[in-house]
């Protein structure tokens, strides 16, 4: 038992199973989210109010482009297990299913959008 | 055999309303929820933006125009406030799971750290931005 850590041994408990790990990845996007947030604020904050061509050329520089993608990858999945945890607790049967599938659709969408802007913006 | 009793199960409790008293601990921690959820809101804001940006500059106009009008300004206040709200919230998360800090008095403390360290950081963001 002893060379055993406590999350080996809570994983695959429970009725669903997969509490644990995904407990541990909104844990993980969590710390993450203290690094990305700060610097995602202050870093769209600049662009957000600049004319066309400063942001364009502001999403051409590595580091915006990065940043941004990176934030949009890690919060928006980070957001959509929170939505997913709400709707599991408050909304069940087929209306829950419904709706946890509509707000997967909608986070992926958002991602693949922001992924091909910047894209588009940094070429 | 599984479906014996679907649907009839014991509910936990919902945690506001006339069942529990509001305190500073489930205060805060609903709010965490609430703003996440909002969070994916202001997710579509800023997407759109980009995808307004990456298109041309008429759409641009457009979004950009949305997002800096007053409502427009509003809304990127709160959701500011939200983010660095939930971001607090998720630091308080890590740091219990690390198994610090989950005294009651601490937690409380915490609560009152997350709306006021929010507020501060949004006032920041905008001296700033």
């Amino acid at each position: 038992m002893r060379f055993l850590t406590d999350r080996k041994r809570a994983q695959g408990l429970g009725s669903g199973r997969t509490g644990t790990h995904h407990h541990w990845k909104m844990m993980i996007s969590s710390a993450v989210l203290v690094v990305l947030v700060p610097l995602f604020v202050f870093t769209f904050g600049t662009a957000l109010g600049r004319d066309y061509e400063t942001v364009l050329a502001f999403f051409a520089r590595p580091f915006p482009a990065i940043l941004t993608a990176l934030t949009a990858v890690v919060v928006i999945l980070h957001c959509k297990s929170e939505a997913d945890e709400a709707i599991i607790d408050y909304v069940h049967g087929t209306p829950g299913k419904l709706l946890i599938v509509a707000v997967g659709a909608l986070s992926y969408t958002l991602i693949a959008a922001a992924l091909f802007a910047l894209v588009k913006l940094a070429l | 055999m599984a479906d014996v009793n679907r649907g009839n199960r014991p509910l936990s409790p919902f945690m506001i309303g006339t069942y529990y008293r509001p305190q500073m601990t489930s205060i805060s921690s609903i709010m965490v929820r609430i703003t996440g959820i909002a969070t994916l809101g202001t997710a579509f804001l800023v997407v759109c933006w980009l995808l307004a940006a990456a298109t041309s500059p008429d759409a641009f106009a457009v979004v950009d125009g949305l997002l800096r009008s007053f409502v427009g300004d509003i809304l990127m206040l709160c959701a500011t406030w939200a983010i660095w709200y939930h971001m607090l919230g998720r630091l308080r998360h890590v740091i219990w799971d690390l198994g610090y800090l989950v005294e009651l008095d601490v937690s409380q403390k915490m609560g009152w750290g997350m709306f006021i360290g929010a507020t501060v950081l949004t006032i920041i963001t905008v001296l700033v931005v």
